[in-house]
């Protein structure tokens, strides 16, 4: 779906600090774990963005924050054009009814002691003007044959299900309200790998029939550019590229994308002697103490002396009409033409 | 490829009626069930495969597969009960390691078939250093000193490229990351010059960028030491890139196995087709991924037949009444489907 002029979500300079205290009665701050440092991006329309990390890069407190549940240290956030870090009573209540999610444990995030019909109904009961009483059972019914389950399972519990149902469970939950914007927290990852093409190949139905926009947060590169239109490269709080699909996957500018990239297994034998092999030493260093200047340079294959002074910011490069935030953004050299 | 001949008692094992090859590790027509209050599960059902010397053999399979159970069966570190074996061989060195005894076994165990698992931060003990954890198989085992011990513990480490190696024996295993936790159980798997290593999942709960840091120092290790190793994933994208051969598990049956270019350029088992056809691929962005449709088999009331049928588009009236052997497809292939030529040579609608 094109996505159209006015976006939907507008994320501007989005700061979440977590304070490192210590002391029992008397809590001192010494230091403060930087989850999201400066996150600016935008949701259209039945688009779907992609945001692609490794754990600790923050993009799960990025979608916290986008829900309001949890407060930002500085920055703001819109849906459409209002705030929505100021909403309060019914307003609020609105924007919890147009941005929905769906989690990463489909075990963990169903209420064991619920039956399905309750869980998919327990949004009804905050927001009653959304299905009356009368109809609620015949509309969860309807969510779960909507989702590809079997509507005489209404009062199952989740532990009759297996992983994958579960997650059509989560998804049915996040649908009942009729939402806009749903924000998709590693929605695959726990699945096995026959479950989660079902459960991708669900999420693109709906967006097509709903045209709903999704912000689709994930650690598999594969599944994020199979599901979507742009993507966001997040690295230690910051977004250190963003672009359409096409431009992060094959004209990828930062140096971050690029490593990562080219660490994804890919399912063909053949393929590995001719892929660009660039391999990071170390770990991602700790959010609560990230380098100077530029945060990946204590990994990168490029790095200077201007790199621990400077922090390069997320802007155009000549390499490529698409933003990254790399002093020596460029495109990769062409690989060994297969022999 | 031209030939198809079925053999009677299935099992990837040396040719029927000829000598035994002499192979490093062979798995013989295992069978494990699981005992437990709803009723008996029959988890691993006649699996077969063996190891050569030096070589990779990955077990791929989602989870209920029964990949962990077996390479658990081999270490004789399965829970017994609720396990129970009821069937089969698991020869190392033509040696059967299932009758012998426990004290025979425990020369095998860590000597020459070492284990690295999933989870290292469970895996290792929170309370002992992690210095003391590498060298406690060294002073147990091999008999070393404390300084002896310790000396080579910093080799290990070194081995396994931890940084400053010397200086992080006294730590404990929260003070590392994940990625170095599994390099500190990888060192630990070494410490006695193993024959075998078999890793469950090694690198599933890292990074993507760390675990290709992992998976390129285990492809080295086994080069430069010349170990043989079973990589159990159900990861199609780490297989393609270190594995010689692949077995294939669903249900506890190895319904595939191959060398790993045959099996990715031309599936002989619709499973393992649909499964490559259900994986995104990086390098090629699609439309919509074909799925396998419905769940992995209950293995309490497993399906009659052919374990796969309620779920595979080639269904027909044989799979649902017949057991399929394995069916040999010549270049040392074998696929358990009644239908496994026609599906290796794509002329099944």
């Amino acid at each position: 779906m094109a996505p159209s002029n006015d976006p939907i979500l507008t994320v501007e300079g989005l700061v979440k600090h977590f304070p490192i205290t210590q002391g029992i009665l008397f809590k001192k701050k010494i230091g403060a774990v930087k989850a999201v440092d400066g996150v600016s991006l935008t949701l259209y329309p039945g688009e779907t963005l992609g945001v692609v990390g490794e754990s600790g890069c923050g993009k799960s407190t990025l979608a916290k924050l986008l829900m309001r549940l949890e407060p930002p240290t500085a920055g703001r956030a819109r849906f459409g054009d209002r705030d929505i870090f100021t909403m309060s009573g019914p307003e609020l209540r609105r924007l919890r009814r147009n941005v929905q999610m769906v989690m990463q444990d489909p075990y963990t995030s169903l209420n064991p002691r619920m039956t399905v019909g309750d869980i998919i109904g327990e949004p009804f009961e905050i927001h009653p003007d959304v299905a009356p009483r009368g109809s609620r059972a015949d509309r969860v019914r309807e969510l779960l044959d909507y989702v590809g389950l079997n509507p005489e399972h209404i009062n199952r519990y989740p532990h009759q299900f297996s992983g994958g149902q579960r997650q059509r469970i989560g998804i049915a939950r996040a649908l009942a309200l009729r939402p806009k914007v749903i924000i998709c927290d590693e929605p695959v990852s726990a699945l096995d790998v026959s479950i989660q093409a079902q459960v991708i190949n669900l999420l693109e139905q709906l967006q097509d029939e709903l045209g709903l926009s999704y912000m689709f947060i994930a650690h598999d590169l594969s599944v994020v550019r199979h599901i979507s239109d742009r993507v966001a490269v997040m690295y230690l709080g910051k977004i250190v590229e963003i672009g359409t699909e096409d431009e992060i996957y094959t004209r990828a500018t930062h140096p971050y994308t690029q490593a990562l990239l080219s660490a994804v297994p890919v399912p063909d034998p053949t393929a590995r002697e001719h892929r660009a092999i660039i391999r990071l030493s170390g770990d991602v260093p700790s959010p609560a103490n990230p380098p100077s200047g530029c945060r990946f340079r204590t990994r990168c294959f490029k790095a200077q002396d201007i790199c621990a002074v400077e922090e390069p910011p997320l802007a155009i490069r000549d390499a490529d009409p698409h933003p990254s935030a790399c002093h020596f953004a460029d495109l990769l050299p062409e690989p060994p033409a297969p022999a | 490829m031209t030939h198809l001949t079925v053999e009677a008692s299935g099992g990837i094992g040396p040719a029927p009626g000829g000598p035994a090859a002499p192979h490093l590790l062979e798995v013989r027509e295992l069978f494990i069930e699981f005992h437990t209050r709803d009723g008996v599960a029959k988890v691993i059902n006649g699996v077969s495969y063996h190891l050569n010397p030096g070589e990779t053999l990955a077990v791929l399979g989602e989870s209920g597969s029964g990949k962990s159970v077996t390479a658990q069966a081999i270490m004789g570190i399965l829970d017994i009960p609720p396990g129970r074996i009821t069937g089969g061989q698991i020869l190392f060195r033509g040696r059967d390691l299932l009758t012998m005894e426990e004290s025979e076994r425990r020369q095998v165990r860590g000597k020459e078939i070492a284990m690295i698992f999933q989870d290292a931060l469970s895996a290792l003990n929170p309370v002992f250093t992690v210095g003391f954890q590498i060298t406690e198989s060294l002073r147990r085992r091999a008999g070393m000193s404390k300084a002896d011990a310790n000396a080579r513990a910093v080799e290990l480490m070194d081995l396994v490229r931890i940084p400053a190696a010397r200086s992080r024996l006294g730590d404990y295993p929260h003070q590392f990351s994940g990625g170095m936790r599994q390099r500190v159980m990888i060192a630990m798997a070494l410490a006695l010059n193993p024959t075998v290593l078999i890793a469950d999942e090694p690198t599933t709960a890292l990074d993507v960028t760390v675990q290709a840091q992992v998976m390129d120092l285990l492809g080295d290790l086994r080069r430069d030491l010349n170990m043989a190793m079973i990589l159990i994933t159900h990861d199609l994208g780490v297989v393609a890139d270190v594995a010689d051969r692949i077995a294939v598990m669903y249900a506890g049956r190895i319904v595939e196995h191959a060398e790993v270019h045959d099996l990715y350029a031309r599936p002989a088992h619709p499973y393992t087709k649909g499964l490559l056809e259900s994986i995104p691929r990086l390098d090629a962005r699609g439309t919509e991924l074909t799925t396998i449709k419905g769940l992995p088999p209950n293995l309490l009331r497993p399906p009659s037949g052919c374990t796969f049928h309620p779920r595979c588009p080639y269904c027909e009236e044989v799979c649902v009444v017949r057991v399929p052997p394995l069916m040999q497809l010549g270049n040392d292939r074998t696929s358990a489907c009644h239908f496994a030529q026609e599906v290796l040579d794509g002329t099944i609608e």
